[in-house]
């Protein structure tokens, strides 16, 4: 049996208190890119109790996803957007998740992300990555926006930061380590990234806006 | 001067493309804000900076 929705939201209000998790709970996120980043994102954000996640990726479940990206082997070939879907439903089933299985670009972003409030581009190759921030803050200046750029290999995990470049645009990462220099991706150093986006919504919901 | 990314450099004059290009990074993996405002991409090379400029220039890598 699981617990009630009256039940959940009890947990969630006694650890964060009334007003945060008012906060959360009435906050739409969308998540750009279920990879390493994402997956571990949309996680963070659904167990902290952000009540509307908004799931977006064109891409399935790949073997070698599985280092690092918030799958299991049985979901080999579903869509991420399914696949986390299902996993996000099983850790908060009260959380009202939309998904999107479509590629974005400068022509349906500014409609598809139209309804959320807080913006996390997950994205792994650059192009994508500058194309939808360059989109967003062009479009859309109104959205905050949390984008990761540099989390590859392994070099030290305290070289990962949170940035505030304005108002309303965060970078995290450590802005150089590139996929196609050295190993690529180890999961420890991916999921501190994710965590630092994941914590940047969080603090912005919260009203904590200074790094 | 212009301050970019935090550092007073001699960029007087000089455009959004022509600083890209002196630092050499793709113009295709950056977002650039001027005085906390977005620079369009095709206005890159035809904005120019003064003294005083507060430039950023974000830059993506690969990897998510």
């Amino acid at each position: 049996m699981i617990p009630t929705k009256e039940e959940m939201y009890a947990a969630l209000e006694e650890r964060h208190g009334k007003e945060l998790q008012k906060k959360l709970s009435e906050t739409s996120v969308a998540v750009c890119g279920l990879g390493g980043l994402g997956s571990n994102i949309a996680i963070s954000l659904a167990r902290a109790g952000v009540g509307k996640l908004h799931m977006i990726d064109f891409d399935k479940v790949d073997i070698s996803n599985l280092n690092r990206q918030q799958y299991f082997p049985e979901q080999l070939g579903m869509y991420k957007s399914d696949a986390l879907y299902d996993t996000l439903k099983r850790i908060a089933p009260y959380c009202e998740i939309k998904k999107d299985c479509v590629k974005l670009d400068d022509d349906n972003i500014p409609r598809l992300l139209a309804d959320d409030d807080i913006i996390v581009e997950a994205f792994d190759k650059a192009e994508q990555k500058a194309m939808l921030v360059n989109c967003v803050l062009e479009t859309m200046p109104e959205k905050y926006l949390v984008a990761g750029s540099g989390m590859a290999g392994l070099a030290s995990s305290n070289t990962i930061t949170t940035k505030r470049v304005t108002k309303r645009f965060y970078v995290c990462g450590d802005g150089v380590s590139d996929v196609n220099d050295g190993m690529g991706l180890v999961s420890s150093r991916v999921l501190i990234c994710a965590g630092h986006q994941a914590h940047a919504v969080i603090r912005i919901i919260a009203g904590e806006f200074d790094i | 001067m212009v301050k970019i990314n935090g550092e007073l450099l001699d960029k007087d004059g000089k455009t959004v493309s022509e600083i890209l290009s002196d630092m050499e990074i793709n113009s295709q993996h950056v977002a650039v804000e001027l005085n906390e405002m977005i620079v369009p991409k095709a206005e890159y090379s035809k904005t120019v900076l003064k003294g005083g400029d507060t430039v950023e220039v974000v830059r993506f890598v690969g990897g998510g």
